[in-house]
C-alpha cells in the first residue's frame, strides 16, 4: 500500500528561483535561507519517496478569474513551466503520477471534496520553486529517474479563500486516499508558500514574526489549535498573501501517524517574505 | 460552520480584500495584465499602450492608473497583485519596488524596514 512518509512545507518566492537560476546560494543574502535545505535535501535522498504531492496556490499562470476553482488537482503525465511574465526562465516539464491522481480525485470526491481535475496543468513558481529547492538535480535528471509530482492548487487569489479548516480537512482526505492506494509507494506531501508577507496597499512589507512562530510551533504538535483561525485572521495577522498558511495546514492534515519534527529553518526576509521551513516525519 | 464575509468585519488598514466585488470591478484590468505571460503581448501593449487598454475594454479609472504607474490607484480601480505584478515587470520593477511606492518609502528604506522585521 502507499503511505506518507513525511511533509515538507517550503516558502515558495519567485525570486528564490531567480537565486537557484544564478547562483546566489552563498550569497550573504540567500545564505541563511539556503543553508536551511540541506538536511532536508538528506531526508529526501535517504528516504527516496516515489511522488510528492504539492499544495500550493496558482498565481496567474494556469488560472484567471474567469473560473477560478477552490481545489483542483492535477491528472496528467506532465506539468508544463511557462512565463509568468516578469523573467523567470521557465523549467523542463515535471512528471506526472495520474493513476495516483485520479485516485485522489476517486478519494476526494467520495468524501465530499468536489475538486477540479486537470489534464492539462501550468505549474507555475508555487509549484516550480518547492520542487527545484527540494530535488535541485531534477533537471540535470533524466525523466524516468526524477521525482513523480501531483500539483493540487488551492485558491489563495479571489476571496472567499476556504478556511484553514477546510484545507485542514482536505488534507486528511488527501491522507486516507493515499493509505488506501494499492501500489506500494512512498509519498511525502508539500505544503508551500507563506510565512507571513503582504505585497499590495499601503501595509506592503508586513511581516509578523511572532504570529509565524507560533504557527511553526502549532502545526508540529497542536494543529488543530489553528484550525478555527478566519481567512479575515490569517490576513491581519500574516499579511495578504500570508493566508497562504493554508496550504501548509493542508499538508498537516495529511499527516495522519506519529509525526516528528525533525529540522526547521525561519529567515527574514526573502524578497518581501518571511521564508519558513520544516521537515516532519510520518510514523505509522 | 459560516465564514462571516470580510465585508461584515473590521477593515485591515492598508488593506484591500480582493473579493467578488472587487474582482468584477478589475475583470478587464486584471485579464489584460494576465495577457503579459505572453512576451508578444508584452511588446505590443509596450508599443501601443492607449490601443492594448481600449482592446481589453478597461475603464477610465483603470487606464488613468496604468498611465499614471501608481500601484494604490490600480488596485483600487480593482488590480490584483498577482495580475498587476505581470504589468510592473514589463517596467523592470520587482515587488520590493513596488512595496516601496505603495509605502511611499524609498526602496532602501522598505528594504532595511523588512531586514528590522526580523530582529524582533
Amino acid at each position: 500500500m502507499a503511505r506518507i512518509v513525511g511533509g515538507i512545507t517550503t516558502s515558495h518566492i519567485p525570486a528564490i528561483g531567480n537565486a537557484i537560476a544564478k547562483n546566489l546560494r552563498d550569497d550573504p543574502y540567500w545564505k541563511p535561507f539556503f543553508d536551511g535545505y540541506p538536511p532536508v535535501l538528506e531526508w529526501l535522498d535517504r528516504t527516496q519517496p516515489d511522488v510528492a504531492i504539492v499544495i500550493y496556490n496558482d498565481h496567474g499562470l494556469n488560472f484567471f478569474l474567469d473560473k477560478m476553482p477552490t481545489f483542483s488537482i492535477g491528472a496528467a503525465q506532465e506539468y508544463r513551466n511557462a512565463d509568468e511574465g516578469w523573467g523567470l526562465t521557465p523549467l523542463p516539464p515535471f512528471r506526472g503520477a495520474p493513476e495516483l491522481s485520479w485516485h485522489l480525485i476517486e478519494g476526494l470526491v467520495a468524501e465530499e471534496f468536489d475538486v477540479t481535475s486537470c489534464q492539462e496543468m501550468l505549474v507555475d513558481h508555487g509549484f516550480a520553486v518547492p520542487v527545484s529547492l527540494l530535488w535541485p538535480d531534477r533537471t540535470t535528471t533524466a525523466p524516468e529517474g526524477q521525482i513523480r509530482t501531483i500539483p493540487v492548487c488551492v485558491n489563495t487569489v479571489q476571496h472567499p479563500l476556504p478556511s484553514p479548516k477546510r484545507c485542514y480537512k482536505l488534507g486528511q482526505a488527501i491522507g486516507r486516499a493515499v493509505a488506501s492506494f494499492p501500489e506500494d509507494l512512498k509519498v511525502v506531501v508539500i505544503g508551500t508558500g507563506g510565512l507571513s508577507h503582504q505585497l499590495d496597499g499601503e501595509r506592503a512589507g508586513f511581516i509578523n514574526k511572532p504570529f509565524d512562530l507560533m504557527c511553526l510551533e502549532k502545526i508540529v504538535d497542536d494543529p488543530e489549535s489553528l484550525i478555527d483561525l478566519s481567512i479575515h485572521d490569517l490576513v491581519r495577522e500574516a499579511g495578504a498573501q500570508g493566508a497562504e498558511f493554508i496550504l501548509w495546514m493542508a499538508m498537516r492534515g495529511a499527516l495522519q501517524g506519529q509525526v516528528t519534527k525533525l529540522h526547521g529553518n525561519y529567515h527574514i526576509p526573502i524578497s518581501n517574505t518571511a521564508a519558513g521551513l520544516l521537515l516532519l516525519e510520518n510514523a505509522a | 460552520m459560516r465564514q462571516t464575509p470580510h465585508a461584515e468585519q473590521a477593515p485591515i488598514p492598508g488593506t484591500t480584500i480582493f473579493d467578488g466585488r472587487m474582482a468584477m470591478k478589475g475583470y478587464a484590468l486584471n485579464k489584460m495584465c494576465f495577457s503579459f505571460n505572453e512576451k508578444a503581448n508584452r511588446d505590443a501593449f509596450l508599443q501601443d499602450e492607449e490601443g492594448y487598454m481600449d482592446r481589453y475594454g478597461l475603464n477610465e479609472e483603470q487606464k488613468q492608473a496604468v498611465r499614471s504607474r501608481v500601484v494604490l490607484a490600480m488596485i483600487a480601480a480593482g488590480g490584483n497583485i498577482y495580475y498587476l505584478a505581470k504589468l510592473a515587470g514589463i517596467f523592470g520593477l520587482t515587488v520590493q519596488d513596488v512595496g516601496a511606492q505603495q509605502t511611499g518609502m524609498s526602496v532602501e528604506d522598505f528594504k532595511a524596514m523588512l531586514v528590522e522585521a526580523g530582529r524582533h
